[in-house]
């Protein structure tokens, strides 16, 4: 009986400690599920061939374009237009500003995602600043652009059919970055 | 300890009486390894940490009871030595109900119903001499008394506005993290930790000993409906510990090493933590109810005289409310931005629990119908539990509509609906299963006459208290707010009488135990007479200090 006590608490054991690597490769598996669903407002990534075969409806709808950045970040960070009417279907690129403000250089990427949550999924990037990380110099200015489109089952989707406007918002933050930590260090 | 044992009692040593020896006092309660010390160990703790959760939520009514700011300012002083600013009081009262919540939870009904009346009568019902796993029960006992003491101790350190972690049970970022900077939210979140991995470790316990030790003609199937329930609640234990435990180390690195989890500005999602709380939180209701579930049915077929109804599918029902429990746990955030789609879903899936518990309840009252009814105390308390529990229950399923919750998330509604089911539930459970068994482990009667009394008062106390909080979070007032208009003054005024109510009720538990203790009547091997048909019975009042040598058969 004894033998058969350690086993049983043995696997007893076992499954709590595999529940707590569950519990950490949520992590990346919520990370997941809001790529593919676009859950949570997470915007969705297509290549430029997919976008052409897109059709282009007559309705249109507003993009507001929102920019922030994380208080340790010494950037402006701002859109050149803060909105856009466009063709729902239709390919549209816009442009945000970014300035380093320190004498520095600097690198950063953003986060993103687009409010309502639920249209997440039908707002599809082509190209965006946001893929790659950004490392600007003291002083630079940078004019990043965002290609994408909203796509056309957004009108028939009855919990989507009624938005009129969409915001896209990106936040910026600072990737440590080895020489980043000795900038920091001498900085502050 | 057998050496311990060996040396510390000679007195006893020629009696013979070979399941009788217990070690010296220090060896016995400090480094027990005897299930129905360590029982005994975590029902005074449960106890004390009730008095102290308890006495918490009546310094919350006390300033509740009317509107504006009375008393919060006065103790957000005292316990800062100095002058407290008005936004320091605010962080007391979040350090009240956090504290509240986290003590009832995690120190009160988990160490009483599980570690208590599990300890105590799992063993004695499947005819094991002990758990499988002594040692290692001990070391779940003290890592609880460790936690509760860290958790306490955190409400003297730094946490953000003023002293102590308010961060609300859930513990939810961000205001868990950069909210709330100083060491104090890292001694709650390392407490939980202890608590977890108690919890865990007696599970592990649990699961082992309800499997491998019964004895021989004890079928699963033939297990009393109380071991079934432990048996549920140690998976549920084992399933959604761990993720809590993950999500609170999550919040750990955020908070400490820079870490991006739950922080939205560095590519994190605060609903994340979310889901994975409710994940964990969700099965935690049912942790503290389901052996609460178990008791009823003990005491309801043992005064019925009966058989409980419909044994397989009382025992499968729990099975059920544990494995739906784990799916349905986005009902706690509804208004966190879902789609319909999923609203919908888990509107539905919710509403799915109610089948089993509905089972549970219709075989309880099928149970006493045409049954020997007597009314003794622990049938009383049994019958509020019924009561209480389906008030309870039927809110659960007003707040289960996606579309309702939008209305009534974080209103008073939805205190007074979990406070039906837990303070009006688990805790009648855990009343109940102490007048019934009370004297199998003291080896006294209660009082009668003072247990009624006790259930009256409490019974009318707590639904005074609780009941007019629906009124209130119909009208709209949030939860978690030291003030509120004057419109809610009345019901809130009620509602504070009602905690006097029940304290009194509390006082009147007190002087019988202690009155029991001191100068009760003796109690017989099975003073419940025939109904009572589970083992436990079979044994003196109080059992042996090792108890079933020779395996009892089951027929």
């Amino acid at each position: 009986m004894a033998i058969s006590n350690a086993k049983t608490g043995f696997l007893a054991g076992a499954l709590a400690v595999s529940m707590v690597g569950v519990g950490f490769a949520a992590v990346p598996l919520y990370r997941l599920f809001c790529q593919v669903t676009g859950f949570g407002g997470t915007t969705m990534r297509v290549d430029a061939a997919q976008a052409a075969t897109v059709p282009v409806s007559n309705k249109t709808i507003v993009v507001r374009f929102d920019a922030n950045q994380r208080s340790d970040l010494p950037w402006e960070f701002k859109p050149e237009h803060p909105t856009d009417t466009v063709s729902i279907g239709a390919k549209d690129m816009s442009i945000y500003l970014a300035k380093n403000l320190s004498n520095e250089p600097v690198t950063g990427t953003a986060t993103f995602n687009v409010t309502p949550a639920l249209a997440g999924q039908y707002f599809n990037k082509i190209q965006c600043f946001c893929f790659t990380e950004q490392t600007l110099k003291p002083g630079e200015q940078v004019r990043m652009p965002v290609l994408f489109y909203v796509d056309p089952k957004i009108m028939t989707d009855p919990e989507t059919k009624d938005i009129e406007e969409i915001t896209l918002s990106y936040t910026f933050y600072p990737v440590e970055k080895p020489n980043m930590v000795d900038q920091t260090a001498n900085g502050s | 300890m057998t050496t311990i044992a060996a040396t510390g009692n000679d007195l006893h040593a020629h009696d013979h009486h070979d399941a009788d020896h217990k070690p010296g006092f220090f060896a016995r309660w400090f480094m027990s390894t005897n299930h129905k010390d360590i029982g005994t160990l975590y029902l005074i703790f449960a106890i004390f940490a009730g008095i102290v959760g308890g006495a918490i939520s009546g310094l919350m009514r006390l300033e509740l009871a009317a509107p504006g700011i009375q008393y919060l300012q006065g103790w957000a002083s005292m316990m800062a030595g100095k002058e407290a600013s008005l936004d320091e009081a605010y962080h007391m009262w979040n350090v009240l109900i956090t504290a509240h919540g986290l003590i009832m939870v995690f120190f009160m009904v988990m160490p009483a119903i599980i570690g208590g009346f599990g300890n105590w009568f799992v063993p004695l019902m499947i005819g094991a001499p002990d758990m499988a796993f002594p040692r290692m029960n001990n070391v779940s006992f003290w890592l609880t008394v460790v936690a509760f003491i860290m958790l306490l101790g955190s409400s003297f350190v730094p946490g953000g506005t003023g002293l102590g972690a308010g961060t609300g049970w859930t513990v939810y970022a961000p205001l868990s993290t950069s909210g709330s900077v100083g060491p104090a939210v890292d001694m709650a979140i390392f407490s939980l930790h202890l608590a977890g991995a108690a919890s865990i470790l007696g599970a592990i316990n649990f699961i082992t000993t309800i499997f491998n030790m019964r004895a021989p003609g004890m079928t699963l199937h033939k297990m009393p409906l109380f071991v079934w329930s432990v048996l549920v609640t140690a998976f549920l234990l084992l399933l959604a510990l761990p993720v809590l435990a993950a999500a609170i180390t999550m919040l750990l690195v955020d908070r400490n090493f820079g870490g991006a989890f739950f922080d939205a500005a560095a590519g994190g999602d605060p609903v994340l933590y979310q889901h994975l709380f409710w994940f964990f939180g969700h099965p935690e209701v049912y942790i503290m109810i389901l052996p609460g579930f178990g008791i009823i049915s003990q005491i309801v077929a043992t005064f019925s005289r009966k058989p409980v109804f419909g044994y397989l599918g009382m025992a499968y029902a729990m099975v059920a409310i544990g494995v739906v429990g784990f799916v349905v746990w986005a009902h706690h955030m509804f208004t966190t931005g879902m789609s319909v789609d999923m609203k919908m879903y888990f509107t539905a899936a919710t509403m799915v629990i109610a089948v089993p518990t509905g089972i549970k309840i219709f075989s309880w009252i099928a149970t006493m119908w045409g049954g020997s009814v007597s009314f003794k105390t622990p049938m009383v308390w049994a019958m509020g539990f019924i009561f209480m529990f389906t008030v309870g229950g039927v809110t659960g399923v007003v707040l289960a509509n996606g579309g309702l919750d939008d209305n009534l998330h974080d209103t008073y509604y939805v205190v007074a609906h979990f406070h039906y089911v837990l303070s009006l539930g688990a805790v009648f459970s855990l009343f109940a299963g102490f007048y019934y068994w009370f004297g199998k482990m003291s080896g006294r009667h209660l009082n009668e006459f003072l247990g009624h009394l006790h259930f009256w008062i409490f019974f009318i106390g707590v639904n005074v208290l609780f009941f007019p909080m629906h009124f209130l979070g119909n009208s709209g007032m949030p939860r978690r707010y030291p003030d509120y208009p004057e419109a809610f003054a009345y019901w809130n005024g009620v509602a504070s009488f009602g905690y006097a109510i029940m304290a009194v009720g509390v006082l009147v538990f007190f002087i019988n135990v202690i009155w029991s203790l001191v100068a009760g009547r003796r109690a017989e091997d099975n003073y419940w007479g025939e109904g009572a048909t589970t083992l436990e019975w079979t044994l003196t009042s109080p059992p042996p200090y090792h108890q079933f040598e020779t395996l009892p058969v089951i027929k």
